[in-house]
């Protein structure tokens, strides 16, 4: 089962997003060259290719559905992909820009912009999943290279990427960086955030807030009741659920959870 | 390194795919060879061990080993295609190279049941692990008593080795009884819970031994059936599915209670299993 | 085995450094206690007199802080986070890499660490308890794991007893603690004055002899006792002195998992900090090329979701099951594999709990009515 003759054409498309997760590929330095060596980048604008209209066999996609138009393009993406796989917090859940979700976002169109009728965005913002299919998604904001490369390698290999939804706690502990909610009694989002980062965040004595979205069996009640008996007010927990992944169905409920009104 | 001994490195032997069949849509067997001849010629394994199968750059599986022990030429492994490894062990074929380790655990005691009637019991792909059994019984006719083949299966379609049943069905001394839960087109036997074919499985209770594999539940059924016909738990034997990583007893993942399936199992006495086995989660 | 005062020398404090000087000088990368992400944690020393005075922490369920030892002592704290496990078994390390060649043939060659000689200073009795459980496991008769070998034949262990239990300890409970007794090269009491020192082990003798320590009064060897002991009836919490197996494998079905599993984050931070946890994932890394491919080992946890993955199944899908397999592997039937309990009193899993469940509460809640008190 060698590599066969043709490389795997692969395009990067970007909706709307900060651009920041196509840097996990940009950044790969050496690796790049040696990835291009495997695989035909067919589009990726950031990097110089443009042809967004062939057929891939692999497409990655940054960014959310935002405006009428990304709703076109993702069907056009999906119609030229084999692997189509979102990547990065925007594309897996709306990102930052879904906190206007639950908002009245023509009021904020309207205060912001002078000309609020040049803007033509969509109510929500949405992850990729919620339009097409979706064989894979990669998680983060923003995800890194070596996530990139494992889902590269295994496409490569003929097999599906490892989905890796352990907690960030995994990740930390066997790095050896001691526990910042036990030992600070910061708000550590870790013990309910998916794994991938390496856990950087604690790795700098800073406290976790999320960014890889929920993990699997993630415990948001537990968590939300130790962050209060470390002294955040309802509204506090709710915010540390209302970061990039916002919209994540299990962030969502906990945040809408912590923010209601509870009977003393 | 100066170790006295050779070093528990766990690196595998390097093996070639000398044959591929597909057995139904999800499920093939792959029969192997190490590719070191002297190593391939040494290797031996008894009915009910596995050996681990790696696929390079993904990982590795266990897999039960399905060839009869005396065959040198290969090692047998029906696989279904369904985690990143079997999906990726799925695309090769003839000439294509895997790493093997093995074999590993305790197999079936089929040392002790000479004499006896066989009764083997299986469930969907849980036929893999007995079919070796199957093998060795048929080749060594003569120590054995009756055999009894009962085999379940979800649906009609999911029956793989249907020639060897009607071919087995016709030995002497052997009774194949095959169900499923659903029924299709052409479906010589039974439509129904296998445990609905116990009460014509013919053996002698006072001296027979039941070998089980396949799904949890069923087994439990099955064990209720055959005390029932008066078949003792301690010739009750079943062989276990847990996530077996390293085969040697330390990783920790096949655990079941106190014991490593790698290496205490993956055949135990059903009276080793079942105060466990009635607890979700172990 | 309490300190002997047969051959038992006294350092004076002020020569503390000697001791790391002569590991030093025989090669050894010494490991002491150092301050990382506001918690005690062994790191290298870069000079003799580098081991840090005064460090304490203040521990609770869920709760870690450090503070400040009034007598300015230097192993006035119980433990950290980690002490030994990560040095003989790795967090994450290479067990073996295949080369695949132009038409696809495979190459094997087992990865073997060149581990550095390491002297840990400050190791408790609770660790080295553990230690010798870890020992069975990966050094086990006819499976001795090379990788954990190289580093475990290497390694310098200077024990120091406890004086100062935190309230998450129980050692005095398991029978492990706090003086050591067993497992060390060399073991230190801390007393005002200096160290009564011993050694367990023919490379500690041969320290000590270097040392040309004078002979410990029998006050100080009497004062240490002493210590030991202050420091055993100190500790307010504890399990039941007895095999705890069978009680627990009764209560299977207890309501007490649901109570627990709605508490527990299935983050592992216990099966981590544990020091007798011993489950690690196997995975492979391959390079880009697709030429090479590294098999490495990594700890994995019980609480996590691929610990019970089967073949399109997973036998412990939520919390309840996976705490429930976690404590009755620890207390129950690790019993069968290793003839212990597998805890050895050194509380971190209550202190490193986010939410601070504490194993002696919930084996306590489990067991309620049952045998002796």
């Amino acid at each position: 089962m060698m590599t066969s003759v043709r490389k795997p054409r692969v395009a990067v498309h970007k909706f709307s997003s900060c651009d920041g997760c196509q840097l996990a590929l940009l950044n790969l330095g050496e690796d790049l060259l040696a990835l291009a060596e495997r695989v035909e980048l067919v589009h990726f604008a950031e990097a110089g290719p443009l042809d967004p209209e062939s057929d891939v066999d692999v497409a990655f996609v940054e960014g959310s559905v935002s405006t009428p138009e990304d709703i076109e393009r993702i069907q056009q993406v999906r119609r030229h992909s084999r692997f189509l796989i979102p990547i990065g917090a925007c594309a897996t859940a709306g990102g930052i820009q879904a906190l206007r979700n639950g908002a009245n976002g023509a009021q904020w169109v309207a205060q912001i912009y002078s000309h609020p009728e040049a803007i033509a965005s969509l109510a929500h913002s949405t992850p990729i999943s919620g339009h097409v299919n979706v064989d894979f998604e990669l998680w983060g904001c923003p995800v890194n290279s070596r996530q990139m490369l494992a889902v590269v390698n295994s496409l490569l290999l003929g097999v599906a990427p490892h989905d890796n939804a352990d907690k960030v706690c995994t990740e930390c502990k066997r790095h050896g960086y001691p526990c910042v909610l036990v030992s600070r009694g910061v708000a550590c989002m870790g013990p309910v955030t998916r794994a991938g980062c390496g856990a950087l965040c604690p790795s700098l004595g800073r406290d976790c807030y999320g960014c890889y979205g929920p993990a699997e069996n993630a415990n948001t009640d537990a968590l939300a009741a130790q962050f209060e008996r470390q002294g955040l007010t309802p509204q506090a927990v709710m915010q540390r659920f209302q970061s990039v992944n916002n919209q994540a169905p299990v962030f969502l409920a906990a945040a809408d959870k912590a923010g209601m009104p509870r009977d003393e | 390194m100066n170790a006295p001994h050779a070093i528990d490195s766990g690196a595998p032997h390097a093996a070639t795919v000398v044959a591929r069949t597909q057995e139904s849509p999800t499920i093939f067997t792959l029969q192997l060879r190490l590719d070191d001849a002297a190593a391939q010629a040494a290797y031996r394994f008894a009915p009910g061990q596995f050996n681990m199968l790696y696929l390079y750059g993904v990982g590795e599986v266990p897999i039960s080993i399905m060839s009869d022990p005396e065959e040198r030429d290969g090692i047998g492994h029906t696989i279904r295609a369904l985690g990143r490894v079997t999906q990726g062990l799925a695309a090769l074929g003839p000439g294509d190279r895997v790493g093997l380790r093995g074999p590993f655990g305790r197999g079936w005691p089929l040392q002790e049941v000479s004499g006896c009637d066989v009764v083997l019991v299986t469930g969907g792909l849980g036929c893999a692990p007995v079919v070796s059994v199957i093998h060795y019984i048929l080749k060594r006719r003569e120590r054995f008593g009756k055999l009894v083949i009962i085999q379940g299966v979800k649906h009609a379609d999911d029956l793989i080795w249907r020639e060897q049943y009607d071919r087995w069905a016709k030995l002497p001394d052997t009774q194949v009884m095959v169900a499923a839960d659903e029924g299709a087109a052409f479906w010589p036997w039974h439509v129904g819970r296998v445990t609905e074919l116990f009460g014509l499985a013919r053996f002698d209770p006072g001296c027979a031994v039941a070998m089980m594999c396949g799904p949890e539940g069923m087994m439990r059924a099955a064990v209720g059936s055959l005390q029932a016909l008066g078949l003792p738990e301690s010739r009750l034997f079943l062989s276990m599915e847990r996530n077996m990583q390293c085969a040697v007893g330390r990783c920790g993942h096949c655990q079941f209670g106190g014991a490593f399936v790698c290496r205490d199992g993956p055949v135990f006495n059903w009276g080793e299993a079942q105060p466990l086995l009635a607890h979700r989660g172990y | 085995m309490p300190i002997r005062s047969d051959r038992a020398g006294f350092l004076p404090v002020a020569q503390l450094p000697s001791l790391v000087a002569r590991l030093m000088a025989l090669g050894y990368q010494c490991l002491g206690p150092a301050v990382e992400n506001g918690a005690i944690v062994m790191r290298e020393l870069d000079a003799p007199d580098a081991l840090p005075r005064g460090l304490q922490a203040a521990q609770a369920p869920g709760h870690y802080r450090l503070t400040q030892d009034p007598q300015n002592r230097y192993f006035a704290w119980a433990n950290g986070p980690q002490a030994i496990k990560p040095q003989t078994f790795a967090p994450q390390e290479s067990l073996w890499r295949v080369a695949r060649d132009a038409e696809g043939a495979l190459q094997f060659a087992a990865v073997i660490p060149d581990a550095p000689a390491q002297a840990l200073i400050g190791v408790r009795a609770c660790d080295l308890a553990a230690l010798a459980i870890q020992d069975a496991h990966f050094l086990r008769e006819g499976r001795r794991d090379e990788h954990y070998a190289q580093r475990r034949d290497r390694l310098f262990l200077v024990a120091v007893q406890c004086a100062e239990p935190a309230a998450t300890c129980f050692c005095a409970s398991t029978g492990d603690g706090p003086t050591p007794s067993a497992g060390y090269d060399l073991t230190l009491a801390e007393l005002a004055e200096g160290f009564v020192v011993e050694a367990g082990s023919d490379k500690g003798a041969a320290v000590f002899d270097a040392l040309n320590l004078s002979a410990a009064t029998p006050q100080q060897i009497d004062a240490a006792r002493q210590q030991g002991q202050a420091a055993a009836a100190a500790q307010t919490r504890s399990l039941p002195d007895r095999n705890l197996r069978d009680a627990l494998m009764s209560r299977l079905e207890h309501p007490r998992w649901d109570d627990v599993a709605a508490r527990c984050l299935a983050c592992g931070n216990c099966t981590a900090v544990c020091p007798t946890c011993f489950c690690h994932a196997e995975a492979d890394t391959p390079a880009l090329d697709g030429r090479t491919s590294r098999h490495e080992r990594i700890w994995d946890s019980c609480f996590g979701e691929s610990h019970g993955h089967l073949h399109g199944f997973n036998v412990r899908p939520d919390i309840r099951s996976r705490y429930r397999q976690w404590l009755t592997h620890k207390l129950a039937t690790w019993h069968d594999q290793f003839g212990r309990s597998g805890c050895v009193g050194c509380g971190r899993c209550i202190a490193w709990c986010p939410t601070g469940i504490d194993l002696t509460e919930e084996v306590a809640a489990l067991t309620v009515g049952e045998g002796t008190p």
